[in-house]
């Protein structure tokens, strides 16, 4: 029993606590301002996370809780992800007509339960910490309550959330009745008799379903583009980054940490659920025109991508998606930051709003085609190194059946992709007749977030060697 | 350990960032770093190219920084016989296309930007030594492509066009780039340095199996990046649409690109796929020499007519290619080069007259001529060229081709004749008298011919250029040939079908060329 380990989720609780107590004695106008304070100590915390540095594994709480380098690298993304995101509220937040602090504070409790879900080693820990997450946005995605739009997005997240919870908690509740316990490492050392139980294998199969949820990704994919083009968009920004992160955490920890043996057995079942990720994701974003619902596709089509990693199951196919989730995360924060405040005169989010940006803001244009040529995978940036890791790990398995037609259906996926992401450069550089020309203002914070998206795409594609050696290091423990 | 080749490649890169920093009124300026670090480039390329002792087993000029050493992965250039000559090419276009940028009027500061990082990339893909920076020069020259066709490219088509080669030529670098990969796993070298790969593949060559599957991948990836038919029709329309230095740029020098990848990595190291696989090629490069050959006579549209006869062109790398011998993959080099500067040629003259006439109809013109004396000559000595006037370094290229492919694929070498010959002479020549001949048309009266010495000084370049190759051809082939042997010994595995002797067959090239010099040299 160590609980100091948890000095990090502490730390961000106490500052969540904070942001609401400091909004009783602030006057009104000054409470937008919180979300700097926030992010300001976020900070803090980020830089006291490299002081905990832990050889081996440690656990907390009856081994439910882990504190090791793959928990420590999703913490530090999450920090990341949050304090951006923050950055991007505070400028958002004259849209939310009532609860400015309960929004940042809401941020600081869905970043705690992306955390504890880094840390997680027990499947109860799993579903806490993810329902964290899950409720937390309920709220942030319906957070407009005088947009339709928003309200619906939220009412479909719920709807889906639930569905997807439940059938999770069943699946755990399975897993429980076989295994007659719900930490991994136990599970571990029985799983080879496991894998001949059925029982087993449901929930197994029940709660990767659930999982699949929380990364966009086939068979509960549905939700994405709704809530990604309704929901505000600082929420939507930590949604993609977050939520996707944490699922994908989880996804590595239960199927390479804890049944290695079954998942090799899985490879066809997930390739399956690979190839029909891409294609929806990708086959869908091509006639959208709404920016946010682009990304809400191009999100599930990332997320395709990101299981060609998990297909892989190897080691090399689990450090490249933590490399593509390190530059996914700067060029999606960096997108919707830059949609935030290109939407504030329009109030929508079509793809025309872009027109003439370069004449507006050449900062926001530039940030805004970076992050897309990210995306599509264009050296010298994050998003290309991190696709062809990807692919680089599959290609190994080449000879296995099933293979070649996940590496064709990838293949296909990343052209169609250059389609819709440089259909957006086009409407930024030379759409026809801008409609408006006035230049646009980019307050210091936000033009602080862009200048940390650009570097971080940018690095993430030059300098990749520590980074990479960081991520390899952090998926060492899993077995292949 | 030599800083050569790292400056040819980063001294555009720097320009680019240099640029970046300098307050866009400053127009001149910007224009002019441009013009001096691709000059600089240009300059050393010429230096690297006479300093280069062709014969020496290896990679000359060779510089290395690891980038990501568990990987394999690392920035590693170096030149041989084969790429040498195409990095000179390459810097000798960049430098023309730069200066040809002054018709770019608006948003310079992004246009040389997305230049000079087009030209860095251009360079680094031909010069890298390790196949992960191979393939990322390349795609990295991609997007400012697509940019400068979007934001600065003509005509109602040019969204259109952009998408088009983009997507196009991505569907062939992602194929090519599995290629690669595959290649470079299954070597089991856990590297993707050139060297290693070859040596590892030399020790234990892959399985045929294995060479059945990736060989396939990286014909046709590099192959739609060449044009190969019937992957050909992003091509005339990308270039049309493109403004001109960036068509000057993509068909001189980028689109070599997946020729280069033919010859260094997918031939030698994959031996006996490319056996099997090199008469199918040479049926497709009929394809690119006949039909689009045909679709080129059909051309009234300047622009649509060079790149179609580019493209047509690239059916003699083909063939050269195909025909698996020293001499034939020598003059595919060759005309690599010849055409680049050719197609840089073409592509700079029909920039100048679209710029004051904004049509390209070749109906409307008539009588260039006479209001320009100057472009019209470069036109002339550009199309004969095209049509392998001897003289030209395409005609050595082309002979060295035929010549190699006549002894493995008679038939289809002599359909590539009269199909290349005579069908490209009745095209150039049509055009030579629709736009240079006759009477002075309406467009031709306001023509502005290249005054200065500045203005013709581009022109003047890839024409020396085209030239001293054409007359001085050992120049290329004395470097060339020990690189080709050596790529061929590896594809043909030490043995080769035909035993090529250099001296007789430049005699033959003298005796026995009645195609090209029966037809009389047209002069105006």
């Amino acid at each position: 029993m160590n609980a100091s380990l948890l000095v990090l989720e502490y730390a961000v609780v106490s500052i969540a606590l904070a942001v609401l107590l400091l909004d009783l004695w602030l006057p009104s106008a000054a409470k937008s301002k919180l979300g700097y304070v926030a992010a300001f100590a976020l900070t803090g915390v980020l830089c006291a996370s490299f002081l905990l540095n832990p050889e081996t594994a440690q656990f907390a709480f009856n081994h439910s809780y882990v504190l090791d380098s793959l928990s420590l690298f999703f913490k530090r993304l999450f920090l990341v992800a949050a304090i951006i995101t923050l950055l991007i509220s505070v400028d958002f937040s004259d849209r939310l007509i009532t609860g400015v602090s309960e929004f940042y504070a809401l941020i600081l409790f869905a970043l705690t339960g992306m955390m504890l879900a880094a840390s997680a080693n027990d499947f109860a820990m799993l579903f806490v910490s993810l329902e964290l997450i899950t409720v937390t946005f309920y709220v942030l995605t319906s957070f407009q309550r005088n947009r339709i739009r928003s309200l619906e997005a939220g009412v479909k997240y719920l709807i889906l959330g639930a569905l997807s919870s439940a059938f999770m908690v069943y699946g755990i509740a399975l897993i429980f009745g076989a295994a007659g316990t719900t930490r991994f490492d136990a599970i571990t050392l029985a799983s080879v008799q496991l894998a001949t139980k059925p029982l087993f294998l449901l929930g197994l199969l029940l709660t990767v379903a659930g999982l699949a949820f929380k990364i966009a990704s086939f068979p509960f994919q549905i939700w994405a583009p709704d809530v990604y083009q309704g929901a505000p968009t600082p929420a939507v920004a930590f949604l993609a980054v977050g939520s996707k992160a944490a699922g994908f955490v989880l996804l590595l920890r239960v199927l390479f940490g804890t049944v290695p043996n079954i998942t090799a057995q899985w490879t066809s079942l997930l390739i399956l659920i690979s190839i029909i990720t891409i294609l929806y994701g990708n086959l869908c974003a091509i006639p959208q025109r709404n920016l946010k619902r682009l990304l809400g596709y191009s999100s599930i089509g990332n997320a395709g991508y990101l299981m060609l990693g998990i297909t892989a199951s190897n080691s090399s196919g689990a450090s490249a998606i933590l490399y593509f989730l390190g530059g996914y995360l700067f060029s999606v924060l960096a997108a919707f930051a830059v949609i935030s405040i290109v939407s504030r005169q329009s109030d929508d989010e079509d793809i025309s709003i872009l027109a003439g940006l370069h004449h507006r803001s050449p900062l926001l244009a530039l940030a805004l085609t970076l992050a897309f040529v990210s995306l599509a995978g264009i050296p010298p940036l994050a998003g290309f190194f991190g696709k062809f890791l990807l692919l680089k790990s599959i290609v190994h398995k080449v000879g296995q059946p099933g293979f070649p037609i996940l590496i064709g259906v990838a293949l296909f996926g990343i052209v169609v992709s250059f389609y819709y992401y440089l259909g957006v450069v086009r409407a930024i550089y030379w759409s026809k007749n801008p409609p408006n020309l006035s230049p646009i203002s980019v307050p210091t914070p936000t033009r602080l977030v862009l200048y940390t998206c650009i570097a971080g795409i940018v690095y993430l594609g030059i300098f990749p060697n520590s980074p990479l050696a960081t991520a390899t290091q952090a998926v060492l423990p899993f077995k292949f | 350990m030599s800083l050569l080749l790292t400056s040819i490649i980063g001294l555009p890169i720097a320009g680019a960032l240099t640029v970046a920093l300098i307050p866009r009124s400053y127009r001149s300026v910007i224009r002019s770093v441009a013009l001096l670090v691709t000059m600089a480039s240009m300059v050393l390329s010429i230096y690297l190219f006479a300093q280069f002792q062709p014969g020496i087993p290896g990679y000359q000029f060779v510089h290395e920084l690891a980038w990501i050493p568990s990987l394999g992965i690392n920035y590693q250039v170096g030149v041989d016989g084969i790429n040498v000559g195409i990095i000179l090419m390459g810097a000798l276009v960049a430098f023309a296309a730069t200066c040809l940028s002054r018709e770019i009027t608006e948003r310079e500061k992004e246009y040389y930007f997305l230049l000079l990082m087009m030209i860095g990339g251009i360079l680094g893909a031909f010069a890298s030594l390790n196949l992960f920076f191979f393939f990322a020069f390349h795609e990295f020259a991609l997007i400012p492509t697509f940019i400068m066709i979007g934001v600065w490219g003509r005509g109602e088509n040019k969204n259109y066009a952009a998408f088009n080669m983009t997507i196009y030529l991505t569907v062939g670098a992602m194929l090519a780039l599995i290629g690669i990969v595959a290649l470079s796993i299954q070597a089991g070298a856990n590297s993707f340095d050139l060297r290693v790969i070859t040596a590892a593949l030399k020790a234990k060559p892959l399985g045929d199996a294995v060479q059945a599957w990736i060989f396939p991948l990286l014909l046709f990836g590099f192959g739609i990046l060449v044009s190969l038919w019937p992957f050909h029709t992003w091509a005339p329309l990308g270039y049309g649409a493109a403004p001109t230095a960036a068509s000057m740029l993509h068909a001189g020098v980028l689109k070599k690109f997946g020729l280069y990848g033919l010859i260094r990595i997918a031939i030698p190291l994959m031996p006996m796929a490319a056996q099997s696989w090199m008469q199918l090629l040479a049926i497709l490069c009929l394809g690119n020499i006949l039909f689009c050959g045909f679709v080129a006579m059909r051309q009234r549209n300047l622009n649509l007519l060079i790149g179609n006869s580019s493209v047509a062109h690239m059916g003699f790398v083909f063939l050269g290619i195909a025909s698996l011998t020293m001499v034939g993959v020598t003059g595919a080099v060759v005309i690599m080069i010849a055409h680049g500067l050719l197609a840089a040629l073409s592509f700079g003259i029909s920039g100048h007259i679209f710029n004051q006439t904004k049509t390209l109809d070749m109906d409307k013109m008539g009588g260039f001529l006479k209001p320009m004396p100057f472009i019209g000559s470069a036109l002339l000595m550009a199309l004969m060229a095209g049509c392998g006037l001897p003289g030209f370094a395409n005609f050595v290229g082309e002979a060295m081709t035929l010549f190699a492919a006549w002894e493995v694929f008679p038939i289809i070498t002599s359909l590539a004749i009269w199909g290349g010959l005579v069908m490209g002479a009745v095209y150039m020549l049509r055009a030579i008298r629709s736009i240079l001949h006759g009477p002075v048309s309406t467009l031709g009266e306001k023509l502005m011919d290249a005054t200065t010495w500045w203005k013709k000084l581009p022109f003047a370049l890839l024409i020396l250029g085209l030239l001293v190759f054409g007359i001085w051809p050992r120049l290329l082939t004395d470097k060339i040939k020990p690189s080709a042997e050596e790529v061929v010994a590896m594809a043909t595995m030490g043995q080769p079908t035909i035993k090529p002797v250099p001296p007789p067959i430049k005699a033959r090239i003298k005796a026995k060329r009645p195609a090209g010099t029966k037809r009389p040299p047209a002069r105006p």
